[in-house]
């Protein structure tokens, strides 16, 4: 189980228990957080579920695969921090992270 | 009066209805019906992961259990609609009830095509459309169990796809001359027979379904050509019909979809539809479209929510799809139909990487792309600009994708 906290684009949080094995992209959508879309249900199809991860984070997550990369290259609002939160499994290993959503996701 | 908000139907549309319409400020009763025991959940896993039994209900779901409670909404679960009166601004449910709204929307979304052959009701002829509908199926599932597939569009190719993977004996017939023929290129109706066949499943084009035999149970399809193929069981993934007929019935206007402007809205202004159900007009294409894809649900549910909310957020985007077969990731931007040339990045002929570009008259209006995410996504926003894009700069590979348009 992992407590996360994700933070909207105009600073609102929301924080919630996330079951391990699950992505933070489902999780937030299954809670109807605003800022993360996820059309495509977490087949890597569509980067809509964009997030920001601060550093100290980084390293505790699973390094970004070929296909993530590439949709996150074509992402508008990318930064050097992005990922895609599909790709971002809870686990203990990140009880207590913070993501920060973009303005948008299209 | 009510100011109720009713939905009719629970599936993608209605769900991101829901929590676009607390989004958007409505504070009011919202009532959802829908037919099925079950909470919204995802359809498109149901022949991917869900059927290969990688993720379980709690993973196709689409929102918590207490998301409706906490969104203050009414669920019925279940519950058949059965009439909508107008007049009285009330809806009828199977049961006997009615229901008053003030505003509602429509999202029934679509059911499968039923096949109308001989021996159609035989015990182990399964449609796929639904969760139980997978139950059925992968009752089925042991290695060696031959599974004959009657269509060789989406539906038909993932559910190959992961039979083939749990060691069935797998064969598709398909009526057209090549597999996808409504939605793609033959080049890429080509690439996946080739790769169906690499991992051992038998294609069969041209192909018509005369009929099913068997006594107790199907036990064999047999094509109008005369030939048998003996089987366990069979999918039918033939396409699917959008459930018109209570707007119809209502005396709203349907014409291959409920008929519905930018904003959601049908004949009656008091009504919405959004999803599958639905036809709209496309300011990209320039003409109506009636859409069958999770995004066009999403989209049409943010869009329905604004308007029954009181706000305008017209739907204006190309739909895209995607399919996942073996480790084939196919990502389909826009529609094709209609092009004059169709270029390839890439090498459908070997390995499994590759692109196929849609031009009309030199404007891009659709891309098809195999495990290829870079042009997939360059293609989303190529196609919204509708660019004219050269031939040759598309097929030259050391172009990167981002300078494809110069």
């Amino acid at each position: 189980m992992a407590k996360v906290t994700y933070v909207e684009n105009d600073g609102t949080e929301h924080t919630i228990e996330v079951q391990n094995g699950m992505s933070l992209m489902e999780a937030a959508v299954k809670q109807g957080i605003p800022g993360i879309d996820g059309d495509c249900g977490g087949a890597c199809a569509c980067a809509t579920c964009m997030v920001y991860v601060p550093d100290e984070w980084q390293g505790k997550l699973a390094g970004i695969e070929t296909m993530e990369e590439s949709m996150l290259d074509f992402c508008e609002r990318r930064e050097d921090n992005s990922r895609l939160s599909c790709q971002i499994v809870a686990s203990d290993a990140i009880d207590g992270i913070r993501v920060q959503m973009p303005e948008s996701q299209h | 009066m009510a100011d109720d908000i009713l939905i009719i139907g629970a599936g993608q549309a209605a769900a991101q209805a829901v929590q676009s319409l607390r989004a958007e400020g409505f504070e009011g009763p919202i009532k959802l019906f829908g037919d099925e025991p079950y909470a919204p959940y995802q359809r498109p896993p149901l022949s991917k992961k869900f059927l290969a039994g990688e993720i379980g209900y709690d993973r196709v779901e689409l929102k918590g259990a207490d998301f409706y409670t906490q969104s203050n909404v009414e669920t019925h679960w279940g519950t058949r609609v059965t009439e909508i009166d107008r007049r009285q601004k009330r809806i009828l449910t199977g049961d006997g009830r009615g229901f008053d709204y003030g505003k509602l929307l429509i999202a029934t979304g679509s059911r499968v095509r039923e096949i109308n052959v001989p021996g159609f009701e035989l015990d182990g002829v399964h449609y796929l459309r639904n969760i139980e509908d997978v139950k059925s199926i992968q009752a089925h599932f042991r290695e060696g169990a031959r599974m004959v597939v009657v269509g060789g569009g989406y539906i038909g190719l993932e559910v190959a796809a992961v039979a083939a993977k749990r060691g069935l004996s797998v064969t598709v017939l398909e009526t057209a001359d090549r597999v996808m023929a409504r939605v793609v290129d033959p080049i890429v109706s080509h690439f996946y027979e080739r790769v169906h066949r690499e991992e051992g499943v038998t294609i069969e084009t041209g192909v018509t379904v005369a009929g099913f035999e068997g006594t107790d149970k199907v036990e064999a399809v047999v094509s109008g050509e005369g030939k048998r193929f003996p089987c366990d069981f069979v999918v039918v993934g033939i396409g699917i019909i959008p459930n018109t007929e209570l707007a119809s019935e209502a005396g709203l206007e349907v014409s291959n979809g409920i008929v519905v402007d930018e904003q959601c809205r049908t004949s009656d202004p008091d009504i919405c539809a959004a999803g599958d159900c639905t036809s709209h007009p496309s300011a990209v294409y320039g003409h109506r479209l009636r859409l069958e894809s999770v995004h066009n649900a999403i989209e049409q549910g943010k869009t329905a929510a604004a308007t029954l909310a009181g706000k305008e957020k017209p739907y204006n985007q190309v739909p895209w799809f995607w399919s996942d077969q073996y480790d084939l990731k196919l990502q389909i931007v826009g529609l094709s139909a209609g092009y004059t040339q169709a270029v390839v990045r890439g090498d459908p002929e070997s390995g499994r990487s590759f692109a196929v570009f849609y031009l009309k008259d030199g404007v891009l209006v659709a891309v098809d792309a195999v495990n290829r995410a870079p042009e997939f996504m360059m293609a989303k926003m190529l196609t919204q600009k509708k660019a004219v894009l050269d031939p040759a700069r598309i097929r030259d590979e050391a172009i990167p994708v981002k300078e494809i348009a110069g």
